[in-house]
């Protein structure tokens, strides 16, 4: 089995690891009119990068969020952060 | 030359000398009416309908590796039409009709069986579900059955009947006319038949980029040099993204590695395909005696074309619940291909926002069965730049119209 890093917990199995989304899209400003079409590549479309991608993911058994940065090819880890910042 | 038992009676007398290779191997033209990118299934079945149908002349089919190395070839070629919205019956049944009559018109056996396929039930509440896919289906004029379980029993014995199942068979849900073919043959089949056309099928040719003038896609660069042409047709599933990027242009696809597994030889155990929602898992035994196993989607996002243990794990866990007798069967291959998941689960087929380019894509994980189909509505679309009212539905436009056609809700399909 591969294992994923959690910002968390260190390096886990990649079962306990969820994929959510591609990192960095940005949610239309919907204090203004928002047209079907942006809406659609909003929610639909993405960029599915072959090799180098960042993405949002969930370690499940903490539930902590964060971005991955793999290869889509080679399946290899390029690294995480964490998405949560520090209380001040 | 036509293939016959008269054909193979004659070459025989020649010591089989004479035969000729199936299709030739020619060098890109500088030019050509429509050229499509991926010599697979789709593209392939593209070009043959292009030229029979639609009477286009100058057609290409470019080919980065060999024919059918990619998807139509890492299937476990199960063809089926078991949807529940019209629009998917009639583009599924289209395609399981076509393969009924393939072998004949492309004068390339295919080895399409019609041995069926079992969806199994494994609760009570779920059998009423059953009961009103079976009514969906037959109301789009897909035949369809409700087995209970004696019936599931008598077609499939070997599947798992004991009282301690984790899941307990109930019925299932038999489409008769549903079976498998031989994947490669299809793919050389229509590689014959479209050559035979004059159809140019240039192979170890990657496209490496698209020619655009004005805003018009004009032609494609390859590692072959450039070639022009009036429209391009892309039907390269599981790298869908990379061409709408040469595009300048996103596709709502997400790719994942799918993976499949072949056994040793096994003396016959199942006539049918067995298919188990709870599991994930479905099987089949091939005419050689291999058990095809197959199953659901990878869960991370990949172009990588190779299996992984977690994938492997649930798959075979699967079969042993399905059939315990088969825990002792050893494996003997085991790959992946990589396929384009889209949000709904259906087919893109439709213009891009580069005009001239047209992409045939989306299939998810059953693009195999839905070759002579996408084949023959992409050829429509690319000779008259307008759609088949069948491929009308599946246009890229449906995701801002609101109008998805999500069958992985309505028909349970992991694609």
């Amino acid at each position: 089995m591969q294992q994923f890093p959690c910002p968390f917990c260190g390096l886990r199995d990649e079962r306990e690891f969820h994929f959510a989304a591609e990192a960095g899209k940005i949610r239309p400003d919907t204090t203004q009119p928002v047209s079907d079409a942006d809406w659609a590549a909003y929610l639909h479309n993405r960029k599915n990068p072959k090799g180098e991608t960042r993405e949002v993911w969930i370690h499940t058994p903490c539930a902590e969020v964060f971005i991955l940065k793999r290869d889509t090819l080679s399946m290899a880890v390029l690294g995480c952060e964490p998405l949560r910042k520090d209380i001040p | 030359m036509a293939y016959s038992a008269f054909a193979l009676l004659r070459h025989a007398f020649n010591g089989h000398n004479g035969w000729k290779p199936a299709w030739r191997s020619p060098k890109p033209q500088a030019e050509y009416d429509i050229v499509i990118i991926g010599g697979g299934g789709h593209g392939l079945a593209t070009a043959y309908y292009l030229a029979k149908n639609h009477g286009v002349r100058r057609i290409a089919v470019l080919e980065k590796g060999w024919l059918g190395g990619g998807n139509t070839g890492r299937n476990t070629t199960t063809i089926r039409s078991n949807y529940f919205y019209p629009e998917s019956a009639a583009l599924y049944d289209l395609s399981v009709r076509l393969y009924e009559n393939l072998s004949r018109e492309l004068n390339y056996n295919v080895m399409f069986s019609q041995r069926g396929l079992m969806f199994l039930v494994h609760s009570e509440p779920e059998m009423e579900i059953a009961a009103r896919t079976v009514n969906a289906m037959r109301l789009n004029g897909v035949d369809a059955e409700l087995l209970d379980r004696d019936a599931v029993r008598k077609r499939a014995p070997v599947l798992n009947f004991r009282d301690d199942a984790r899941y307990p068979i109930h019925g299932g849900v038999f489409q008769g006319r549903a079976g498998t073919a031989r994947h490669d043959a299809v793919a050389w089949g229509y590689a014959r038949a479209a050559d035979r056309q004059g159809v140019d099928i240039i192979q170890n040719c990657e496209v490496t980029g698209l020619l655009i003038e004005n805003g018009i896609c004009k032609g494609v660069e390859t590692s072959k040099g450039r070639i022009r042409a009036g429209r391009v047709g892309g039907a390269v599933a599981g790298h869908s993204s990379v061409l709408a990027g040469m595009g300048g242009f996103q596709l709502p696809i997400q790719s994942y590695a799918l993976q499949a597994f072949v056994s040793e030889p096994l003396k016959p155990v199942i006539d049918t395909v067995a298919f188990s929602p709870a599991t994930g898992t479905y099987f089949c035994q091939s005419d050689k005696g291999g058990l095809v196993i197959g199953g659901a989607l990878d869960r991370v996002p990949s172009y990588g074309q190779r299996g992984n243990m977690p994938v492997q794990e649930q798959v075979l866990s699967g079969l042993i619940e399905m059939a315990p007798a088969l825990a002792k069967v050893k494996l003997l291959r085991h790959w992946a291909g990589n396929v384009d998941v889209t949000p709904d689960s259906s087919p893109l087929i439709g213009p891009t926002p580069l005009e001239g380019l047209f992409i045939n894509c989306g299939w998810g994980t059953g693009g195999f069965k839905a070759i002579p189909a996408g084949g023959y509505l992409f050829a429509h679309l690319l000779a008259t730049g307008n759609h088949h009212a069948i491929s009308r539905p599946f246009d890229l436009d449906r995701f801002a119209r609101g109008a998805l056609i999500d069958e992985g809700a309505a028909s349970g399909i992991a694609h």
